[in-house]
């Protein structure tokens, strides 16, 4: 005769087994929140760090530069690595949460807002040691506003188009120096079946790059951070004018630019596909061997003679030091030993796309393209951290990412787009 | 076999010996049952009240704040929502969106399913390969409808646009906004149909084939034997279906945001929920009043749906 299992038995060894299983569970829970660090007045060396370099190239990079730290202190650093965009956009959760010690992050109003929100802990006393590497725009870039310091400057990068000098060289194209040069060579380049400026936007934030570029040509530094502040509205006539300009340099730039995104239009201007690429010199991350020697820029060209060419969009990464962190002063000693020359020129022999904050980093171990753009943002008369690190991180994701990708769709009503940032930009500002 | 609590309670049927009264409570469950009961069901309620009702009467309450998830929370009324219907830029995207997602699921998605499962109810050869083929996409995540959506929409990389030989002028499926959402809903629908499918081929194989017969005999073609015999049969099933394809479509999510965060053409409300809350933005009090309007038009669903149902079921 079969053994049959009666309902009341099976109910009764369900429910013992949830229970059996829990147990455990709930112990290990205990346990393992019972770690707490150590006694007082050792460091505890065991440091998390979050951090959104998820591309392959400066995710090893910066294990690299974590790991001579932890050989020269004798610490175990654990680094979270979350996808890139998608760091940005929990970081609120995030560090509410449960943070990492410590995680990257980006100067400008971004790092003020969280440090305003108290979600961040202030670094002044790591300051004390470091405060001699940095010049004075990168301690400015540091501070937030109640001028207490809360950000290591790590690295920079400068925004400029990028182009392969081999293509021109066969073609005989010549480094456009204003506006007008721009659009012939754009014209010369159409003709020659290439796309002349390469353009993607999928992701949203790359547009940001040609407006600020555009605009800081048009209207000045000033004027720029200014708007982004919303101390100038945007139907202001001179941001109108801005608008009008790129509606008459968009047929240069490659169509369907919200479908692409920045690393395939990367890989198109390598495949010789496009002429030139707006974009910050991490681009160089989509470039291997030869073709990475092949890689040049230059500035954006000037559009008023009056304002000329002396503003340099350089967005500055760098690190904070999370509010909720578990192990703050272990956390401390990293970003002091990232602040060094030596952490930063580990870092950039591996990701040869940006430029250390240390003014007393060794150039000598940089790259062709490396050496330009420090000279490049050393010769800037004003830096900007970019739209979205300057301007207030709401309104930036969810006024300017639709509506530039809107423009992108459709230039023709230029009125009735910027009617629409300025009322939503209203509504966030002044809350 | 061990004695049923039910067996052994029904001859207690207790009699209560105070002034003569009979009073004939039947207990059908012993204390040690209702115990039992009470915790089997008391979790599971109680959870629902804590993490689902307690949370929306939050959400609710957050939409007339400017909350922002860090600061104190300030009330500002009706703010919110009067922003959302006038100057907030995404949002009649997002609605036409969700209708759209609607009324394709409902008018085009479903009775391709009804009529795949009518074909394949007729024991032809090779049915059961047929039926797994349609319903293989149903069992793919949507978030991973959407990248391959990725892989076969790309304006550049993409498989259709090699495929129609259109190398020279590739048409921006993904990337163009009038377009986008049309390419999107013909992978939802690929979804959709298997999914339906199956839950008719369940319904058709409990038709009484007597009833068919009859019918048949009596004079009357296919269509006629379809419609008025065989659908009026399929009745719950259809009540199924509705609701799993309105559910469908209010929850639409993973497969636009998986393709391009749910921007350009492809905006959603669940998304634009998301893009306020989750995102850096962190606009609690705003993010709250798209999801109480979310909740609004599916709570109307429900209740124009249950009223219909209610009145059919008096008459």
């Amino acid at each position: 005769m079969a053994y049959t299992v009666s309902r009341r038995a099976l109910l009764k060894g369900t429910l013992l087994g949830a229970g059996a299983l829990a147990v455990p569970a709930a112990l290990a829970a205990a346990c393992g929140s019972s770690d707490k660090s150590g006694g007082g007045g050792t460091v505890n060396k065991s440091v998390t760090f979050g951090s959104n370099y998820s591309d392959d190239v400066p995710k090893k990079a910066f294990a690299d530069t974590l790991a001579a730290f932890d050989q020269s202190k004798g610490f175990t650093t654990k680094i979270n690595t979350v996808d890139h965009n998608s760091f940005q956009e929990n970081i609120t959760r995030y560090l509410q949460g449960n943070p990492d010690d410590a995680f990257n992050w980006f100067a400008g109003f971004r790092m003020r807002f969280f440090a305003a929100q108290g979600l961040a802990t202030p670094i002044d006393d790591v300051w004390d040691s470091i405060g001699a590497n940095y010049s004075d725009a990168f301690k400015i870039a540091s501070t937030g506003d109640d001028g207490k310091k809360y950000f290591v400057p790590f690295y920079n990068y400068p925004w400029a188009l990028f182009y392969r000098k081999s293509l021109w060289q066969a073609k005989g194209y010549q480094v456009p120096k204003t506006i007008d040069e721009l659009r012939t060579l754009g014209a010369t380049m159409k003709a020659d079946g290439l796309s002349p400026i390469g353009f993607a936007d999928k992701d949203g934030w790359p547009a940001m790059g040609t407006f600020d570029q555009l605009n800081m040509r048009m209207n000045g530094y000033d004027f720029h951070i200014q708007l982004m502040a919303y101390k100038h509205s945007w139907t202001d006539p001179k941001v109108k004018a801005v608008f009008d300009l790129w509606k008459g340099l968009m047929p240069l730039h490659q169509a369907g630019a919200n479908g692409r995104t920045w690393q395939e239009a990367a890989q198109d201007l390598g495949a010789k596909k496009s002429g030139m690429y707006l974009l910050g010199s991490f681009v160089s991350q989509q470039f291997k061997g030869a073709d990475l020697d092949d890689l040049d820029f230059f500035a954006f060209p000037e559009v008023d003679s009056t304002i000329g060419t002396g503003a340099v969009e350089a967005p500055i990464d760098g690190f904070m030091v999370s509010k909720k962190a578990k192990n703050p002063d272990g956390a401390k000693e990293v970003l002091k030993y990232l602040a060094t020359a030596q952490a930063q020129n580990t870092y950039l022999k591996t990701d040869p796309g940006d430029v250390a904050a240390n003014t007393q980093a060794d150039a000598s171990g940089y790259n062709a393209l490396q050496k330009k753009a420090a000279a490049f943002i050393g010769g800037a008369k004003q830096i900007s951290q970019f739209l979205d690190r300057d301007a207030n991180p709401t309104f930036a994701s969810t006024v300017m990412i639709p509506a530039l990708q809107k423009f992108i769709n459709d230039s023709s009503d230029i009125d009735g787009l910027l009617k629409s940032i300025d009322s939503q930009a209203k509504s966030i500002y002044t809350t | 076999m061990t004695s049923s609590p039910l067996t052994a309670a029904a001859p207690a049927t207790s009699t209560s010996p105070v002034g003569g009264r009979r009073r004939r409570r039947l207990r059908r469950f012993t204390r040690r049952d209702v115990g039992v009961l009470a915790v089997l069901l008391g979790i599971p309620v109680a959870l629902d009240l804590a993490l689902i009702w307690a949370t929306t009467i939050a959400s609710i309450g957050l939409s007339f704040t400017s909350y922002n998830g860090v600061t104190a929370i300030k009330w500002v009324g009706w703010r919110n929502y009067d922003q959302i219907f006038t100057i907030y830029e995404p949002f009649w995207r997002a609605v036409r969106n969700n209708l759209l997602w609607l009324v394709t699921l409902g008018l085009i998605a479903t009775p391709l399913g009804l009529f795949l499962a009518y074909l394949l109810d007729k024991n032809i050869r090779l049915t059961r390969v047929y039926q797994s083929v349609f319903y293989m996409p149903v069992v793919l995540s949507l978030a991973v409808v959407g990248f391959i959506a990725q892989l076969v929409y790309s304006r550049d990389h993409g498989a259709l646009n090699v495929l129609l030989g259109r190398a020279d002028h590739p048409t921006d499926w993904l990337g163009d906004p009038n377009i986008n959402i049309w390419a999107v809903l013909a992978a939802a629908i690929w979804r959709h149909t298997g999914y339906v499918m199956v839950l008719y081929l369940a319904g058709l194989k409990a038709v009484d084939p007597a009833l068919k017969e009859a019918a048949v005999i009596d004079g009357a073609n296919e269509r006629q034997v379809f419609f008025q015999v065989i659908f009026p049969t399929l009745r719950p099933i259809n009540i199924i279906v509705l609701v799993i394809t309105v559910i469908e479509a209010l929850r639409a999510f993973d497969i636009v945001y998986a393709i391009n965060s749910g921007r350009n053409g492809l905006e959603l409300l669940s998304v634009l929920v998301t893009q306020n809350i989750v995102g850096e933005a962190s606009r609690i009090g705003f993010g709250s009043a798209i999801a109480v309007i979310l909740l609004t038009t599916s709570t109307g669903f429900v209740i124009a749906y249950l009223t219909q149902i209610v009145r059919e079921d008096r008459s």
